[in-house]
């Protein structure tokens, strides 16, 4: 393989990375504060490109205004899910709360295929995802070059938002002791709202730059996607923020660097990641940044 | 042998008998379509019952049983592929060489289903292994990425299952002799196993992990023993579906399997076998039922276009109400048993010897 192929490659495997990170910290916020696998997060991935679709080509609006009502709407997915289907479980048996994150992502999922068919659709791209540029010799597309730069940016803004704000706090301190924030004067239940929010909002602009990336989008394009990003959540340590963004370089890298050193491999893409996963799970089941817990009796 | 015992094994020994009898009732009496539903219903029961096992009675939440059926699928139609049709199918690669070379008589059928249990057990071992030693969520997804895997394999293994073709003209062996005495002979095997002590332990797992090991249990082995049952009859059950529908393709053992089988044993109750067997024969009938739902309507002046893929959506809806709603489902923890038949039937009367 010559030097600028796999810097190409190496590009991709980041700007994949990138993708996934944002999915995983939605995952990974939501099993910090609730721990639960949100299984309908890749679904409001997938309605984030739907909603900014509808905008740009049936509602004509520009396409920045678009992705921005799109995310918005995501974020009031996630408020909806949380409150219609999580909140009466929050007390019940895992397992009861785990079938319903199954049942709810079916439902999106077979709601789209009934709504807009099971056909694959041509997502818009802007210009600026179009362009071509020449680094050092390697010919980067534009999606290779400005999703990653998009994602870091946003993830920053996270960042601040997690580390720096109030609300912040807030979250960090439900996902140590629920019981004892509540005690503390803390109204756990906006906090969670607010959690499913920033969390979907994340989903739904990764749904965007991943259909500027790939752009054909259908209803079970989240799928996939949503299981890799768990799987990167699970290897940078579940319920940790800057795990889930290592993580979700990893899996990328490892999955665009697998495929491009083993082309024959290429059908096996989806199997490796999950492969990935077990191994983890078995080698070191907290992740790398995650601290081991010891169990409640 | 106690006298309540006898009088069961006797129960269920005329039940059984009253069951072939209906079973060449309606070989012989009822329409393709029926018959076809309640073979489905029955290989539903096996796949349902043998999921129970493992999510209700044991508490560990599992998400593969489409993998586990699949392979027994793909196993039975590697086997009964008559050799000439095994020529005709795989055109884009020729199959690999144990199963090019020979191909079961009819006769093996059986041999043919319980080999294809086995594999999927022996499959269900070697994830169950490095997986069940996680905590819940995490089996999960390590057992519906394993799910995904089988699929992913089976997509691409082109020499072994011919890719996302698919095997046809595989022959139509599964009739309501087969499907009728697996699922009447799994659910009893099941139910034998769950008032073992066996069973018991299992419950005590699903209780608290940490109390059971307490008290002695090696959570490790039960929970994979588990595990392997429901994968050896989630297998029978994928082979028998394969050789009822002579065809199989990765499309038939996807997620939604899985999420079917799931309801099935919500609505009949987390852990009840009883419960999972009448619900399993519902879903049948359910499914078929709302296919009204898909198909065009016309009410008055109204024409209303038939929406394919409507029964998902509703399915998906019961399930996530189930849980919110009605959480133990139809019969919660609680089995059918003859005791309950024999209530019903000297309600008002002095039962002597047996209380």
């Amino acid at each position: 393989m010559s030097w600028t192929t796999f810097f190409q490659q190496l590009m991709n495997g980041i700007s994949v990375g990138s993708l996934y990170a944002l999915l995983a910290i939605g995952y990974t916020l939501v099993y910090g504060i609730l721990g639960l696998i949100n299984f309908a997060h890749s679904d409001v991935f997938m309605l984030g490109t739907y909603f900014a679709f509808f905008m740009i080509g049936v509602f004509l609006l520009p396409w920045w205004l678009s992705v921005v009502i799109g995310v918005g709407l995501c974020a009031l997915v996630g408020m909806t899910i949380e409150r219609v289907a999580y909140r009466p479980l929050r007390n019940a048996p895992r397992i009861s709360a785990l079938i319903t994150a199954v049942g709810v992502s079916f439902f999106i999922e077979n709601l789209g295929l009934v709504t807009v068919g099971a056909r694959p659709k041509g997502f818009p791209r802007p210009e600026l995802m179009k362009n071509v540029y020449f680094i050092a010799g390697a010919r980067i597309q534009g999606v290779t070059f400005w999703v990653p730069l998009f994602s870091i940016a946003i993830l920053l803004v996270l960042f601040y938002l997690v580390y720096r704000t109030k609300m912040g706090m807030a979250m960090r301190a439900v996902s140590r002791d629920m019981e004892t924030t509540r005690l503390m004067g803390v109204n756990v239940d906006r906090i969670i709202l607010y959690t499913f929010a920033l969390g979907s909002a994340l989903a739904g602009i990764g749904g965007v730059l991943w259909a500027c990336k790939y752009p054909q989008i259908n209803p079970l394009m989240g799928t996939f996607p949503g299981w890799k990003a768990f799987t990167a959540a699970v290897v940078g340590g579940i319920g940790n923020v800057v795990g889930a963004m290592i993580g979700g370089f990893i899996i990328g890298l490892a999955e665009i660097l697998i495929v491009a050193f083993f082309p024959n491999l290429t059908g096996y893409r989806d199997a490796f990641v999950f492969a990935l996963l077990i191994l983890f799970l078995l080698v070191k089941p907290s992740g790398v940044m995650g601290e081991t817990l010891k169990e409640k009796v | 042998m106690s006298k309540v015992e006898k009088r069961n094994f006797l129960l269920t020994g005329f039940f059984f008998v009253l069951l072939m009898v209906g079973v060449w009732w309606a070989q012989n009496h009822l329409n393709a379509y029926l018959v076809r539903i309640f073979n489905t219903a029955c290989i539903y029961v096996v796949a349902a019952t043998a999921y129970n096992l493992v999510n209700g009675v044991t508490g560990q939440f599992s998400l593969g049983p489409n993998g586990f059926m699949a392979i027994g699928g793909y196993t039975v139609a590697l086997l009964m592929l008559p050799l000439s049709q095994k020529q005709e199918v795989y055109f884009l690669q020729p199959l690999m060489w144990p199963f090019s070379a020979f191909s079961f008589p009819p006769s093996l059928f059986l041999l043919a289903l319980v080999l294809g249990g086995l594999l999927a057990s022996l499959v269900a071992i070697c994830i169950g292994v490095p997986t069940l030693r996680l905590r819940g969520d995490y089996l999960a997804i390590a057992t519906f990425g394993f799910g995904e895997i089988i699929i992913v394999l089976a997509n691409n293994l082109i020499p072994l299952t011919n890719g996302a073709l698919g095997i046809k003209g595989i022959p139509e062996y599964t009739n309501l002799w087969w499907t009728v005495n697996w699922a009447f002979w799994t659910v009893f095997a099941l139910k034998n196993l769950v008032n073992s002590s066996f069973g018991r332990a299992l419950k005590a797992i699903r209780e608290d992990e940490v109390a059971a090991e307490a008290m002695g249990i090696n959570l490790f082995r039960h929970k994979l023993l588990a595990f392997a049952l429901s994968g050896f009859f989630a297998g029978v059950a994928g082979g028998l579906f394969v050789t009822l529908i002579s065809t199989v393709s990765p499309t038939l053992f996807t997620f939604t399997m899985t999420f079917n089988l799931l309801i099935i044993i919500v609505l009949g109750g987390l852990g009840s076998l009883t419960g999972s067997t009448v619900t399993a024969i519902l879903f049948a009938f359910l499914q078929e039922g709302l296919r009204e739902v898909e198909a065009p309507h016309v009410i008055g002046s109204w024409t209303f276009p038939g929406i394919p893929g409507m029964r998902m959506v509703v399915f998906s809806a019961i399930l996530v109400l189930l849980m919110i709603f009605y959480r133990r489902g139809l019969f919660g923890r609680r089995e059918l048993s003859w005791q309950d038949f024999v209530n019903v039937w000297s309600r008002g009367r002095n039962v002597h010897g047996i209380s």
